[in-house]
């Protein structure tokens, strides 16, 4: 580990994988409660036009693509307000479209893209250093604000029906947190790609879930869990010469299966 | 002047251009306990969410505590339907109840609260909680509750702000027959210092401790009894007063305690009299 750790693509990957694992705790959890994987999963595809937009313009990647995924993040996020009837369909039109719009792009633009592939399966083992600062200014913005609005978001994930009925403003809450999944679904295809996004969305906060007293504590074990995850799939993919995202996801699926297996203990009934 | 805790005049609500509640009216005192029944898709669940503010109505004029629906989110205490929430959503009973407190609009957000505004807060539910009789559940996981006992944790949630008016819907769907009729006698027991709506379609749980019965069904009836008549049974089922229930005769023996008066001579022809302690569903003519 000493050895890898010599090499600065090294440490800037463990960097990246860190600072996925707190948003992943974050966001992921509130996935996770308020039951919107699929929306995020969309989210995580859609954004996939935002990386062909961003080479057929000739522009940073991250930048662009965090704009373009938040737009699809708030269009799908209206959409999903109004009509709940097929809605779902709508999200994976949506899915669709922003793939196909992204490879159409891509093969629109001249010359041969070899980093193409690397947004479907993760390139955390290239992330430069201006994509980490960029990484840590959004994670602190996302960070502060699921923090400001934590009591809404709570509220509302809790449940959204007693929430309108105390006259939170849950249209405004539902929309916070699809621009939030938008700006972390970027960020984590960075470091495991969009392809894989889902299993450190879901796999941490749902194994921290069973185990957790409260949202926060949720959150926090969850971003632990996925740290764990990062750093152990990436020493694995140095040391085996494996596809880092890959070897990621097998660790934290290995996880999960161990959480399985291994029952929750809760005390017992207070007299 | 006594105010009026609900105050609806030709009150309508359309779905597509069907309209499923229409000439609404109804003016219901304050310290009352309704019970609104009506069939299934008779409107009931439209007219909860007409008076939380949720929908708005498509004509006619409608007073929640004397405000526009919608305006007295503070003062209303409410019950969603029991299947609304996950049931391994990680949470204690305590900060549960305490999500009771949130403040309407966007001030009601923000995430950082003073130390002492947190522990009055945690007080507040506290109090909430030794109301519904789960003072020693505080510390446990919502989830390792059983259903009575969250449906009594959401009831301390509703009370927790303190509300002149309680909205209940169908709150003994989910529980067991105990559990229902401990949570019938805390409602009563709530009933002294607020006004109670509650929508339900289980018969079982009007007896005795309502004061009024509403029937939804498409339009609305509202009977000053306490007690359920043969008329209102029949008019709340949708059925034909003169016909025989045999709907909730399916259901097995419910109709026989609810319907006090046996003596009734329509009622399946005296067939009740004489099989008053069958229970055979089958016993129905």
């Amino acid at each position: 580990m000493m050895e890898a750790l010599s090499f600065e693509f090294f440490r800037n990957a463990l960097l990246a994988g860190l600072l996925a694992s707190v948003i992943c705790g974050v966001i992921g959890s509130l996935v996770v409660v308020n039951r919107i994987v699929f929306l995020a999963g969309g989210v995580a595809h859609a954004s996939y036009g935002g990386v062909g937009l961003a080479f057929y313009l000739g522009l940073p990647v991250l930048p662009v693509t965090a704009a373009f995924s938040t737009t699809a993040a708030l269009g799908m996020a209206w959409v999903t307000l109004g009509a709940r009837e097929r809605a779902d369909t709508v999200i994976g039109v949506l899915w669709a479209a922003g793939m196909a719009l992204g490879i159409i792009l891509l093969d629109l633009t001249p010359g041969y893209n070899s980093d193409l592939m690397s947004y479907l399966f993760g390139s955390i083992l290239a992330v430069p250093e201006s994509d980490l600062m960029l990484m840590a200014g959004l994670s602190g913005a996302v960070l502060v604000l699921a923090g400001l609005f934590s009591r809404g978001l709570l509220v509302m994930s809790f449940d959204v029906e007693f929430a309108r009925s105390r006259g939170v403003p849950v249209r405004f809450l539902h929309f916070l947190l699809m621009g939030l999944v938008a700006v972390c679904v970027v960020m984590v295809i960075r470091v495991v790609g969009l392809i894989l996004v889902m299993a450190l969305l879901t796999i941490p906060p749902f194994m921290a879930e069973r185990r957790a007293r409260s949202l926060a504590g949720m959150m926090l074990l969850s971003a632990c869990l996925s740290a764990v995850f990062c750093v152990a799939g990436l020493y694995l993919s140095y040391a085996l010469d494996l596809t880092s995202g890959a070897s990621i996801i097998a660790v934290a699926c290995l996880g999960f299966a161990c959480s399985l297996l291994v029952p929750v203990s809760r005390p017992k009934e207070a007299a | 002047m006594q105010q009026l805790a609900l105050e609806l005049k030709d009150l309508w609500f359309a779905y597509d251009g069907t309209r499923v509640l229409d000439r609404v009216s109804l003016a219901l005192p304050r310290g009352e306990f309704l019970a609104v029944l009506g069939p299934n898709g008779g409107g009931k669940s439209t007219l909860l969410r007409l008076l939380l503010g949720l929908v708005r109505p498509g004509g006619g004029s409608l007073r929640v505590l004397g405000q526009d629906p919608g305006q007295a989110g503070g003062r209303i205490g409410y019950l969603p339907q029991f299947t609304a929430v996950s049931a391994s959503f990680p949470i204690t009973v305590l900060g549960a109840v305490a999500l009771g407190l949130v403040r309407p609009g966007f001030s009601g957000l923000g995430g950082w609260l003073k130390a002492s505004a947190r522990s009055a807060e945690r007080a507040e539910a506290r109090l909430a909680l030794d109301r519904v009789g789960l003072a020693g559940q505080a510390g446990r996981r919502l989830s390792d509750l059983s259903g009575g006992q969250r449906q009594r944790v959401f009831i301390a949630r509703a009370i927790v702000s303190g509300p002149e008016l309680l909205l209940l819907d169908e709150p003994t769907a989910s529980v067991d027959g105990k559990s229902r009729q401990e949570l019938m006698a805390l409602l009563a027991e709530l009933n002294r210092d607020m006004t109670i709506v509650m929508v339900s379609h289980d018969m079982s749980t009007v007896d005795g401790c309502v004061t009024s019965i509403a029937c939804v069904n498409r339009g609305l009836h509202h009977h000053a009894e306490s007690r359920l008549t043969p008329e209102i049974f029949a008019e709340a089922v949708g059925v034909d007063p003169a016909g025989c229930p045999v709907e909730l005769l399916a259901h097995g023996p419910v109709p026989h305690r609810v319907l006090l008066d046996h003596d009734h001579p329509d009622c399946c022809g005296g067939a009740h009299r004489r099989r008053q302690g069958d229970q055979d569903p089958e016993g129905a003519p």
